[in-house]
């Protein structure tokens, strides 16, 4: 098989087949690191402490929230948003790259699903807590009543909601499953056996050897599931932008919703990403799998999707002021220039400005930097969906019904709170499970190892060093004829 | 307990060529166990193609049906509710929630039925005829024991790097 020389190797520092096996499995047999134990106790503290005000909140009311009557969605659909949009990431990447055969994702994929699953976790949270009496959460569901039956309404997107919500979290984890089971075997049988971890990983395994046939079901499934959970990430998105833009409210109601809540999402998703993947690499030393290569593939995406929602902002504002509407164009100028300016400004300036650093090669190739840039991206993206909820229900078209919104300590410890809920499934899962989908990476080794497609790519650094042209056709090791 | 005499490889392409090199002997070969998918190990060990898409299809088809018959049902036969001379059979309402019923049922279906198809389950006790087959070695494994000195010698001539009998 011919590698282009121009195509950098993904896996570094010459791995075997056992190399591969070590590096993920031993760090989940062994022993935990006092950080981890100090860090898994922070992030569980803050996660009761969301509790604790979750708790508050049912106890007392959804009056502990700043919300008053012209204000009526704040904080909670804001977190709910910002969730969801941080899980779409791990399906993009584990789907949609699965599909464009792109072999980059498989370092970050595992971690990405992961994500994908604990950030639906946090984002479930806030409508549930919302309706006040979550016990009541099942008349959501079209379920025979005493009342008529009466039945739920198919026409309100807040149901449809309910449909994709649940059908998203339960595909992206049968997904992430699918890959699981071979990975957990490979821990498995470097357990001990008789000991607590064998029996632990036996069950979760299911017994699954990697006989032939196995695996060619497994790609199987796994290509259809890929193929499934595309337009599902699609469609679930979009029908989180339906909540908003099926209403009549000037802000919401706006076509471009679908595509521009999808971009977001997928904006926000590499954001984390980046975030955890850049900690990830350096605590769990991983950097020859999740390599400078996926950083920059990464920020490269960002960079492309921050663009896409910097568009959206622009069209929003343009198609405001060709509407003729005076409502409509009343209400974008109140978002840059009104009360709440300063979110309107951040949210330019963290997704659409500040991402413009990734042109450049070198600063794409700086985990540290594109850590920080990260970080604004997370922070961008909680404040784009802050700006589209509360600026366009603070002012509404009354004069007389204008009312500020500043969010209570109960509602700030819940959002909170829900980061140290996902950031302590994070750590439960770097502990116990391969973050790195470690059959996969092995199926790539011989393709992306940079002892097989490094060959061609070291010359051409060499030769590219002495000033000569790049070497036009040099065909790398082939790794499908058997080596003597 | 069944014995096996089992031949470990250490690189896909060998495997793959002993294989092949089995099969021009006429020797049959019990199982393959590799730590990864290995590309064309299913066509070369002449496997049929799994149906597991086709029964996606169906499931997701099912999901189709069920969710237009539940919302037709409810909204439209049911218990029509007037919301201001709106549609009783709003069908462009009804696309997202059949649209993601369909994408539940084929996934979930999908899913069991690829456990019950590979007879996987919590519990299962897997039958391992090497821990290295997780690890870094193709494992090929031959039941009949009137063809194990032949296999012996091809194991030898195609490049295991063992072999070995074991019981399981």
């Amino acid at each position: 098989m011919f590698e282009s020389p121009i195509r950098e190797p993904l896996i570094l520092g010459h791995k075997t087949y056992r190399q591969i096996t070590t590096d993920l499995a031993s760090p989940i047999l062994g022993p935990a690191s006092w950080k981890w134990y100090l860090t898994t106790a922070f992030t569980a503290a803050v996660m009761l402490a969301g509790f604790g005000a979750i708790a508050y909140t049912l106890w007392v009311g959804i009056g502990t929230w700043g919300l008053n009557k012209t204000v009526g969605w704040a904080f909670d659909i804001t977190n709910f948003v910002f969730w969801i949009g941080i899980g779409h990431a791990g399906t993009l990447i584990s789907a949609i790259l699965l599909l464009f055969r792109q072999r980059w994702r498989m370092a970050i994929n595992r971690a990405a699903e992961a994500m994908t699953i604990f950030a639906v976790i946090c984002a479930g949270l806030f409508p549930i807590i919302h309706m006040g009496r979550p016990w009541l959460a099942f008349w959501f569901l079209p379920l025979p009543n005493t009342h008529g039956s009466l039945w739920v309404n198919f026409n309100s997107p807040l149901l449809w909601d309910v449909f994709a919500i649940s059908t998203y979290f339960t595909i992206s984890l049968l997904f992430w499953y699918t890959g699981l089971i071979p990975d957990l075997a490979m821990v498995r049988d470097r357990a001990k056996p008789g000991s607590f971890a064998y029996y632990a990983y036996s069950i979760l395994s299911f017994g699954w050897t990697g006989s032939a046939k196995q695996w060619q079901r497994f790609e199987a499934v796994s290509l259809v599931l890929a193929g499934l959970s595309t337009p599902l990430v699609l469609s679930v998105h979009s029908i989180v932008s339906f909540d908003f833009a099926t209403s009549i409210l000037p802000g919401w109601h706006t076509t471009i919703f679908p595509p521009y809540f999808v971009a977001g999402a997928i904006f926000s998703g590499f954001g984390m990403v980046l975030t955890l993947m850049i900690i990830t690499r350096e605590v769990l030393d991983l950097k020859d799998y999740i390599t400078l290569e996926h950083i920059d593939a990464m920020a490269k995406v960002t960079l492309a999707t921050g663009m896409m929602v910097g568009f959206a902002y622009a069209t929003e504002f343009f198609i405001a002021w060709y509407s003729g509407s005076y409502w409509e164009r009343y209400i974008f100028l109140n978002r840059a220039f009104g009360p709440y300016w300063w979110s309107y400004w951040a949210m330019v300036s963290c997704n659409l400005l500040i991402p413009q650093v990734f042109w450049f090669k070198k600063l794409r190739r700086s985990p540290w930097f594109v850590f920080v840039i990260s970080i604004f991206v997370n922070i961008g993206m909680w404040f784009e969906r802050f700006v589209i909820i509360v600026t366009s229900l603070h002012r509404d078209f009354l004069s007389s019904s204008w009312r500020m919104y500043t969010p209570t300590w109960v509602e700030v410890t819940i959002f909170v709170g829900t980061i140290g809920l996902f950031l302590t499934l994070y750590l439960l899962f770097a502990r116990f499970l391969p973050v790195i989908a470690a059959a996969e990476t092995k199926s790539i080794l011989k393709t992306s190892g940079d002892q097989y497609a490094g060959l061609s790519w070291e010359a051409y650094q060499t030769k590219k060093r002495q000033g000569a042209a790049a070497p036009a056709f040099q065909p790398a090791m082939d790794p499908d004829t058997p080596q003597s | 307990m069944a014995k096996y005499l089992i031949g470990l490889y250490d690189d896909e392409d060998k495997l793959l060529s002993a294989v092949e090199a089995f099969q021009k002997e006429g020797i049959p070969i019990h199982e393959v166990c590799t730590p990864f998918p290995v590309h064309g190990l299913d066509h070369a060990l002449h496997l049929k193609k799994s149906r597991l898409p086709d029964a996606a299809f169906v499931y997701g088809a099912m999901g189709t049906l069920t969710a237009l018959s539940m919302q037709i049902y409810m909204y439209t036969i049911d218990w029509p509710i007037n919301i201001g001379g709106k549609s009783h059979l709003p069908f462009p309402s009804f696309i997202p929630i059949t649209f993601e019923l369909t994408i539940l049922f084929a996934g979930v279906l999908m899913f069991l039925s690829y456990l019950f198809v590979n007879r996987l389950y919590p519990g299962r006790r897997a039958r391992v005829y090497d821990v290295r087959q997780t690890d870094d070695a193709m494992v090929m494994a031959i039941a009949d024991e009137k063809v194990w000195d032949q296999a012996r010698d091809l194991f030898r001539k195609t490049g295991a790097f063992e072999a070995k009998i074991v019981e399981l």
